[in-house]
């Protein structure tokens, strides 16, 4: 049965439309204790004193923490090791002397009723000395401890001679553009769950993303053997880069376990998750081209400030790298110079959201793109055209490290993918709908914008392919799913190569001991490095089955095919035996009289040096109204080419899913900070996710047009394409709208923001008749 | 203090004793351990604890228990029957209406309200409904494909 490439219904659902779904929050145990975490009402202070007395005498409490009974537990590391100039960044589990962000954790609070620990956190009483307050991450930097300021860190990315291609350049265009601060923001919020199990071992409920790293981080953090710590994922409502971090309440709620011998659980509320969980994006960029005579883009120059927030967390300098390794994307640029500034203010944490540095990179240049068109006096689509990589230049490789790995795009043909979307979004109506509603002079603009993303990090993944005596097929992997169809994907890959449906085959993700080792979920890397090493693991076990089938048929193996879950002689169908007759074979005493290893199983791993890149375009259909300064999206697209779809159907879930939270950064979303570093955004009514309404339909051309050479299937990853270039497509449409290029430059685009870009118009679109 | 209350959940009689502060969401999940109604924002925004209340979708984050007294209440864990899947659940299954599917329930037992009193509801009608919950995986989408082919089957 050909499972590859067909969009059939997940596995995974059952039990989630049924309410028998298990999330961290469904689990349960006797004697549990809850945690609840007192967190800094104040940006930057001094901690004089914490008093605890009256908390600690209501009904049910069994203890708090402040950061003197932790202060030995070390910081947060980072996954990437050695980065040993942002060690003083890092945060510990609780603040001990000094809190520098709203919601920093000051104290744990451990009750019998999860009631009565959020009483007992509102009666602890602190008392601070402020301090003064960065907010914004283009000030001078500031003194951040004694030996060290507010800039931690300058990424330095180059190649080319830079300075030659501005020094020659017929022109120069420079665009300065910002991209708010927001983030995932999952429906289910972080939690944890911590117990001591027999043998000592700590298990921990609730992990997610990278369990096999934060086990061992836990483990050394609280100086415990990696055996003596186990992870489990359950269910997961959502991950998109902020969840299954390494954050404290993680560490908390183990270290409570141990030393208060209960299981401790621990559920964030939404209005923590708000302020504890990481944000992400707010990067400044100011960008910088020069266009030769012939219009073509000879370098680029571009300088940006991240504002990271109060502490590096665990992907330390991982968003500042990759958009500045991500930037140049899709055209050839010949010289390039970037300059990130990581820099330190008193705001909740930041760290990854899909399309890490690619959102914020793919709106800086694609605006530029849009300035130079407009510089040029020509359309966007022709500087693009001009400057794209040409097909015959693949694989095309920049003198560029991205997440450890030496750059090539792998594969691709950007002009073509290009010529398909415009042609796709005329055949789709956008542009009669954009004339018809011209015509009615509404204010309407359709806009572009291309984009390279990266998928398939390495440089390890594996699975085991395990078959009962009954036949049941069990794949376990070290991946770990979020919620984005792990299971269906994987089952499909291994159904493929054994040819029996995915319904008899359970996918086991997450659990820190049932594999050595796992890397997980991030980066678009599951399908492609999990589902790799499944297909070679699901053609060994092939390969065992059918030797040991050619013993129970008394045939050669190599006459041996694997037909509906049963392996038959080739043109003796008759001849045959079941998958469970063939794992019976092979219990310890069969496997003897064959002289074979015992059990039906085989386990594989896949090694791998570079990463993929997909890449793809969106456009956008949007009606400004003039007066209120709303965007409405009236339509949009999405090409993107992804090598081979395992599940189409659950490819174009992951695309549009992710078009809406590139909607949510364009349009809705952003944590606003006052001077004084408050939090303005602390509930769902001030942060803005993008409802059924907001979203326009999304028409989705996915492509199998470049198949990786990287990997047998082809496959590149595609769970950030439809988040990438949303906020890029989106100004460049609203732009167009207004009949004003550069006029937006800044995410997310609020009626507020834009209306006074259309006052300072001060005229109609297209009234003078220009176009 | 605490007070006797009973939540009549899917047919089923739940006698409890809960402050009067415990809210709906928390007894329906902590004293008759049924978890399929979840909590994602405690202030009444994104739907995800949804239940209907006499047939009518209410936020169970924002009732308490002691007011549902004796109420009709119906949970996602009520919707199948049996085996059989709601028309709703077997289109969200069918259309790939839910990712990691922890708004799901929630919206499930929105759509089941909506279909059940406006089973002729349109486009727009509906949209405007289903606007009241919270997704953050699907981007809507084939949420509103599968609730306009579970109103399709319902219909007949």
């Amino acid at each position: 049965m050909r499972l590859l490439g067909r969009s059939i219904p997940r596995v995974e659902d059952p039990p989630l439309i049924t309410g028998r779904g298990r999330f961290v929050a469904d689990i349960t145990m006797a004697g549990e204790l809850h945690m609840r975490i007192v967190r800094s009402p104040v940006a930057h202070a001094r901690i004089t004193h914490i008093d605890v007395e009256a908390a600690l005498e209501l009904p049910g409490v069994v203890a708090i923490w402040t950061g003197r009974d932790t202060a030995e537990i070390p910081p947060i590391d980072f996954r990437q090791e050695g980065l040993t100039d942002l060690y003083p960044y890092r945060q510990p589990i609780l603040a001990e002397r000094e809190v520098r962000y709203v919601g920093e954790p000051l104290a744990a609070v451990f009750a019998r009723d999860p009631y009565a620990a959020e009483d007992a956190a509102d009666l602890v009483f602190v008392d601070f000395d402020e301090l003064d307050v960065v907010v914004d991450p283009r000030a001078d930097p500031a003194p951040f401890d004694e030996d060290s300021d507010t800039e931690a860190a300058l990424v330095n990315v180059s190649y080319g001679d830079v300075e030659a291609a501005f020094a020659a350049a017929h022109r120069r265009v420079t665009v300065e553009v910002s991209v708010g601060r927001h983030t995932g923001v999952p429906m289910e919020t972080r939690g944890a769950l911590a117990v001591r199990e027999h043998h000592g071992r700590i298990v921990m409920y609730g992990a997610a993303k990278v369990p096999h790293y934060n086990r061992q981080a836990i483990a050394l953090m609280l100086g415990l053997g990696i055996d003596d710590v186990v992870l489990r994922e359950g269910h997961v409502g959502g991950g998109f880069g902020v969840r299954g971090e390494l954050y404290p309440e993680d560490v908390l709620v183990c270290l409570a376990a141990l030393r208060l011998n209960a299981p401790v659980k621990w559920i964030e509320d939404r209005k923590e998750h708000l302020v504890a969980t990481n944000h992400s994006r707010d990067q400044v960029h100011v960008i910088e081209a020069a266009v030769d005579a012939d219009g073509f883009i000879t370098a680029v120059r571009d300088e940006f400030w991240l504002d990271q927030g109060a502490y590096v967390r665990s992907h330390a300098a991982t968003v500042p790298n990759l958009t500045a390794a991500m930037l140049p994307g899709p055209y050839v640029i010949p010289a390039y110079e970037c300059r990130g500034h990581i820099r330190l203010t008193n705001k909740t944490p930041a760290g990854t959201y899909r399309a890490p540095g690619r959102y914020e990179g793919t709106f800086a240049r694609e605006r530029l793109l849009d300035a130079v068109a407009a510089e040029l006096g020509e359309d966007p689509i022709v500087t693009r055209r001009r400057n794209l990589i040409a097909h015959e230049d693949m694989p095309f490789a920049r003198p560029i490290r991205a997440l450890g790995t030496e750059m090539e795009y792998d594969s691709g043909d950007y002009p073509s993918i290009l010529e398909k979307t415009l042609a796709y979004v005329d055949d789709k109506g956008l542009c009669a709908e954009l004339d018809e509603r011209r015509a009615s002079e509404e204010w309407v603009g359709l806009g572009f914008a291309f984009f390279v993303e990266k998928s398939g990090l390495g440089p390890y993944e594996g699975a085991r392919i395990d078959v009962d005596d009954d036949g049941g097929i069990r794949v376990v992997t070290g991946a770990a799913s979020m919620g984005q169809g792990v299971e269906t994907a994987i089952a499909q890959v291994c159904g493929d190569v054994l040819d029996v449906s995915v319904d008899g085959i359970r996918v086991v993700h997450g659990q820190t001991d049932e594999i050595d080792y796992g890397l997980g979920a991030f980066a678009s890397r599951v399908t492609v490095m999990t589902g790799t090493a499944t297909q070679m693991a699901a053609r060994a076990l092939l390969v065992k089955a059918r030797e040991a089938a050619a013993h129970l048929l008394e045939a050669d193996p190599a006459d041996i095919g694997m037909v509906a879950g049963n392996l038959e002689v080739v043109g003796a169908p008759e001849r045959r035996v079941s998958l469970a007759e063939v794992a019976r074979s092979l219990d310890p005493s069969g496997a003897k009289r064959t002289g074979m290893v015992p059990t039906l199983s085989a386990e594989a791993w896949f090694t791998t040096e570079h990463m993929t890149y997909p890449y793809g375009v969106h456009a956008a259909l949007v009606r400004v109204d003039e007066w209120t300064g709303g965007v409405e999206i009236l339509r949009y697209v999405v090409a993107y080419d992804i090598g081979k779809a395992v599940n189409p159907m659950l490819v174009r879930g992951q695309i549009v899913g992710g078009a809406a939270q590139g909607l949510g950064g364009a349009l809705l979303e952003e944590f606003v900070y006052s001077d004084d570093g408050q939090p303005l955004a602390t509930s769902f009514m001030d942060y803005l996710l993008p409802t059924v309404t907001e979203m326009p339909p999304v028409d989705v051309l996915l492509l199998e047009d470049a198949p990786t050479p990287l990997n047998p299937m082809g496959v590149k990853g595609a769970g950030e394409g439809g988040t990438t270039a949303f906020g890029a497509a989106v100004a460049a449409a609203i732009d167009d709208a207004l009949d004003a290029p550069g006029a937006v430059t800044r995410l997310p685009v609020s009626p507020e923001r834009l209306r006074k870009v259309i006052c300072n118009i001060q005229r109609s679109p297209r009234e003078k008749g220009e176009r | 203090m605490k007070h006797q209350v009973t939540l009549n959940i899917n047919g089923s009689e739940h006698e409890i004793f809960v402050e009067a502060r415990k809210t709906l969401a928390d007894a329906i999940r902590e004293e008759c351990g049924l978890t399929g109604t979840h909590l994602g924002c405690e202030h009444g925004v994104c739907g995800a604890c949804t239940v209907l209340m006499d047939g009518q979708p209410v936020r169970s984050c924002l009732m308490f228990a002691v007011q549902c007294n004796g109420v009709p209440l119906r949970t996602v864990e009520g919707l199948a029957d049996g085996d059989d899947l709601h028309p709703v659940q077997k289109a969200f299954w069918e259309h790939h209406g839910l990712q990691c599917g922890f708004c799901t329930p929630g919206f499930l037992m929105l759509a089941t309200s909506v279909l059940e009193q406006e089973p002729d509801i349109d486009d727009e009608a509906l949209r405007e409904v289903l606007s009241s919950n919270l997704c953050r995986c699907t981007g809507y989408q084939n949420i509103l494909i599968a609730v306009k082919a579970a109103a399709e089957e319902m219909r007949g």
